[in-house]
């Protein structure tokens, strides 16, 4: 197998491993609320947080806005996110790499 | 461990949006030196990724969970100034999609799990690999020990900020030891799924971990000298 395709077969799998993790497995995250959260309820300071001006966004709490089945919706929203985060990171990892590196052969 | 807006005061969240922007604006330039052709398109995997790993909560209690912050493993795999950027990214993501964390607590959240998680990570990190033998071996454990520390030190550091501009009267001791306790057992739980991710990837692709460079090269050399035996 090249170096190319080598490198293509693991970026692919990581990709998937990662679509799985944020489509499917987050269904079954625990829905307790985290430790900051619990702290907060805990020691009395929960009460100051403020809703987010994106509270009614259409992807907000992780669901998919107007999608019923919540596990259809938690699966979706985990994918764009995913996707949206896949595209702004690598896109702006692709603007900052130098090009042309000693080992450029090898990719 | 994601602040919503309110918790902390204006001036506060002014203070760590400046520490942010200037942050983030470093780690563009730190960036450059670690980002190539071949570990470009890892850094958006990873940051993918640590979006993933962050929607999975663990119970770490009763009525209490966690989930993995990312700063460590990010940090080992793609570098510690990509790795602020990765986590930026997810943050960004976050706060203006999924309505997690807050927009005015931006500046926090980038301050305290992008700069903070990630920086205490890498250093813990590094410290670790210079007195572990210089083996690929030793990759995976530095990296989990380094998760591990890094979610209580970001505990620590929000109860900083509480106590800078909280906006409740809260005894800061009971929030300090409650921070804690919480993000102490939150951190096994992260140094667990970095160990095994990072131990994933040395096992497979070795040369695309950033923090495996030094113990590579050891290996790159082995390989040549019983070559020539």
């Amino acid at each position: 197998m090249s170096d190319r395709s080598r490198n293509r077969g693991f970026l692919l799998a990581f990709l998937v491993v990662s679509l799985l993790v944020a489509g499917v497995a987050s269904y079954y995250a625990s829905s307790h609320p985290d430790g900051l959260e619990y702290v907060a309820e805990q020691t009395g300071f929960l009460d100051t947080a403020e809703d987010s001006a994106t509270a009614e966004g259409a992807l907000a709490d992780y669901q998919v806005e107007g999608v019923g089945d919540s596990r259809l919706s938690g699966g979706l929203a985990g994918v764009i996110g995913a996707v949206l985060v896949l595209l702004l990171a690598g896109g702006l990892a692709r603007l900052l790499r130098r090009r042309g590196a000693p080992d450029e052969q090898r990719v | 461990m994601h602040v919503p807006d309110g918790f902390l005061d204006a001036p506060t969240s002014l203070a760590t949006g400046a520490v942010a922007v200037a942050g983030v604006g470093i780690a563009l330039r730190g960036a450059r030196r670690e980002l190539d052709d071949r570990t470009a398109p890892m850094a958006g995997l990873v940051a993918t990724f640590v979006f993933a790993g962050q929607m999975i909560n663990f119970p770490v209690g009763p009525g209490t969970s966690g989930h993995l912050l990312g700063g460590a493993l990010a940090a080992v795999l793609v570098g510690p100034w990509t790795a602020v950027l990765c986590l930026s990214v997810v943050l960004l993501v976050q706060a203006l999609f999924m309505a997690d964390g807050g927009i005015t607590a931006l500046g926090t959240n980038i301050t305290l799990l992008a700069l903070v998680g990630v920086g205490v990570g890498w250093v813990v990190f590094v410290g670790l690999r210079a007195l572990l033998p210089k083996r690929m071996t030793s990759i995976a454990p530095a990296a989990a020990i380094a998760a591990l520390v890094s979610v209580p030190v970001a505990a620590v550091a929000f109860t900083g900020l509480f106590a800078l501009g909280g906006q409740a009267p809260v005894a800061l001791d009971t929030v300090l030891t409650a921070m804690l306790a919480w993000h102490s057992a939150i951190g096994i739980g992260e140094a667990v799924i970095t160990g095994l991710v990072v131990g994933s990837v040395v096992a497979v692709r070795p040369d695309l971990v950033y923090g495996a460079r030094p113990a590579l090269d050891v290996r790159t050399l082995e390989i040549r000298t019983g070559g020539v035996a």
